[in-house]
């Protein structure tokens, strides 16, 4: 199968407030349609690693390949292009767009992609909040919905722009359990349905376990 | 690739939901755009009226006899003192006659050049304006009258009576508004004037003449051409001033130079005699935009401010934006575009109100005895300053735009979500 991801001996140094190596020497893959988790202690060096691999951050070394495509090095315009197109990321905190409603926060990454037109965008949007059972939520504010309701909105909108990878920054990690295992269902489902490939960062052994594939850091290395 | 709908939406809902500071932002910018339209509308105003007060009394170029010293004096001449060190002492002006030597020619002249918009003959006379026993000093001017109405606006200056009355009364006087108060007379009531000689002749008031300047109408009354000339007991060639009309002002200095040398008589021209003025108007226009540049400034600062705490605010919607695939440009493109928003609607909004303002002002009642014919405040309604209103609002709403959305350009998203 493809590799959807890949990196290359990767370092990186913190320079403030002291030298710091934080990644040392990363290379794995993640395939086509695989689901895995980043498991390790606060300060392993795990959400470091995520930011590099969603091309946000830039400054370090070694080499990032997406779709076997190499990406270190492009310019930030191009990054955000590809990041637009290719990579949906759901965070801890849900972060939509607090004035929007609901429908205009998924709808916001196909709008700046611009390839279809805003009918489209908006069955599009629709589609993908039916599927979460958050249809009915999709003409309220962001700011008046639930923490878990929020998470399901950031989901539907990495999801809008049909990415080649969902990235998660401890998408559980704030939520109850029964949020967190509803999250952890649509994932699955995503992935067994659609045969998207996820890459999540977690604390949570139970969710790990449930993965494709554990991949355990420390110190800035790949133990496991 | 720049999506111009999605961003103005994004700037639109900002703007939008934090209603108060817009306003307070756009109230800024209005406030200086109105304050400097009003401003500059109401002093220019002013300007061009106090500038009219005296330039449309002088003529571009004014030809004249002075009476001077001779430049080379007599010794100067003799032979055999070529070379010698001469000392003249008590040097007096040569004779000469006060009337325009060849004055008839000089104006057939003057009428041809095709730079001259009319030429008008003058002939000034010293006389006594009786009242009683009582003896006013005074000045007479004899005009053509209906050359004057067309070259200057003397018609503006006449507060009773009309040039036309002149022109049909042979023995009518517009007598300076001044010199009415102090005698006492009214349109239709005879006045009696005598010469410097001693001759009396009644003239007839057609109407009053009222300059704004008291000195002036204190003393100076007009009568034509031909009946001057026959108080005084001159031909009818005699005429002591002659007062050209250019088409272009910018003309006077030069022409007045070769006039000068052509005639062999004295010419003065328009700047030469109103440099003061001049200067008066500029340092007005200074003030009012040193004032507006204030105003727009102290606007520009608070736009800055607000644009600043709604970036400070919004850091989560930028990380997200920049994570879900806006670049810096976008973020930034999205804060400018709410400052340009700011400062074109607040500097429309400024030149409404200015436009209000200068209007209310125009219709403010303004009587002075020195402005005959100004009833309200002067106020000047150029379209170019509209456009340089706007102008300046949108240019100062992009400064104060700019370093506060370029810092939106450059934050890192990483460190906004990882919340370092």
């Amino acid at each position: 199968m493809n590799n959807v991801l890949e990196t290359r001996s990767i370092d990186k140094y913190f320079r403030k407030p002291v030298d710091f190596h934080v990644l040392k020497d990363i290379s794995f893959s993640v395939k086509e349609g695989e689901f895995v988790s980043i498991m390790g202690k606060s300060g392993s060096g795990k959400s470091t690693l995520l930011y590099i691999l969603s091309t946000m951050d830039t400054d370090y070394e070694g080499k990032l390949y997406l779709n076997n495509e190499l990406v270190t090095g492009k310019s930030h315009k191009l990054l955000s292009q590809i990041r637009n197109e290719h990579i949906g990321f759901v965070f801890q905190f849900h972060y939509l767009l607090s004035e929007f409603s609901v429908l205009e926060n998924v709808m916001l990454p196909a709008k700046k992609l611009g390839a279809k037109s805003f009918l489209d965008i908006q069955k599009d949007a629709m589609d993908k909040l039916e599927m979460l059972n958050i249809g009915h939520l999709a003409t309220k504010r962001a700011s008046r919905i639930s923490g878990g309701e929020k998470q399901r909105v950031a989901i539907a909108r990495a999801l809008i722009n049909n990415p080649t990878i969902l990235m998660g920054d401890e998408p559980t990690g704030n939520l109850d359990s029964f949020n967190a295992e509803n999250v952890f269902q649509i994932f699955k489902r995503l992935k067994e349905e659609q045969g998207l490939s996820l890459l999540v960062v977690t604390h949570d052994h139970d969710f790990a376990k449930r993965t494709d594939r554990i991949i355990e850091m420390e110190d800035g290395r790949i133990i496991k | 690739m720049t999506n111009w709908k999605v961003i103005l939406n994004i700037a639109k809902t900002h703007l939008l939901t934090k209603m108060k500071s817009t306003v307070t932002a756009s109230l800024g910018v209005t406030f200086g755009i109105g304050a400097y339209i009003t401003l500059v509308s109401f002093m220019t105003g002013l300007n061009t009226m106090l500038d009219d007060l005296i330039l449309n009394q002088t003529p571009h170029i004014h030809l004249y006899n002075e009476i001077e010293p001779s430049e080379k004096q007599p010794v100067a001449l003799y032979e055999e003192l070529e070379g010698a060190f001469n000392v003249v002492h008590n040097i007096k002006p040569k004779l000469s006659q006060r009337k325009i030597h060849n004055a008839v020619p000089i104006l057939h002249y003057l009428k041809k050049e095709k730079n001259v918009k009319g030429a008008t003959p003058q002939l000034r006379a010293q006389i006594f304006y009786l009242s009683g026993s009582i003896e006013l000093g005074g000045n007479l001017i004899g005009v053509d009258i209906m050359e004057e109405a067309r070259l200057s606006n003397i018609q503006d200056y006449i507060v009773q009576g009309s040039p036309e009355a002149l022109q049909n009364m042979e023995n009518g006087i517009l007598l300076g508004a001044g010199l009415a108060k102090i005698m006492s007379l009214s349109v239709g009531d005879r006045v009696q004037i005598s010469t410097i000689r001693g001759d009396i002749f009644p003239l007839k008031i057609v109407g009053f003449y009222q300059s704004g300047i008291a000195d002036i109408d204190n003393i100076q009354s007009y009568a034509n051409l031909a009946t001057v000339q026959r108080i005084t007991g001159e031909a009818e060639n005699y005429i002591t001033d002659i007062n050209v009309k250019l088409f272009n002002i910018q003309e006077a200095v030069p022409m007045s130079k070769r006039l000068e040398k052509l005639f062999k008589i004295k010419a003065t021209d328009i700047n030469a005699a109103n440099a003061q003025f001049e200067t008066g108007s500029d340092i007005r226009n200074l003030i009012t935009y040193a004032v507006s540049i204030t105003l727009l400034i102290v606007a520009g600062f608070g736009i800055y401010n607000i644009l600043n705490m709604l970036i400070y605010e919004k850091m989560n919607d930028i990380a997200i934006l920049k994570a879900t695939g806006f670049s810096g440009k976008d973020v930034q493109l999205i804060f400018m575009s709410q400052a340009m928003i700011i400062g074109f609607v607040g500097g429309i909004l400024g030149l409404v109100i200015g436009f209000a303002l200068s209007n209310f002002i125009d219709q403010l009642p303004f009587d002075t005895e020195a402005l005959p014919t100004i009833t309200t405040f002067p106020v000047n309604f150029k379209v170019h300053y509209y456009v340089i209103g706007i102008s300046f609002a949108l240019l100062s709403t992009f400064i104060a735009g700019y370093l506060p959305s370029n810092k939106a350009k450059r934050i890192d998203p990483v460190k906004i979500i990882r919340g370092t």
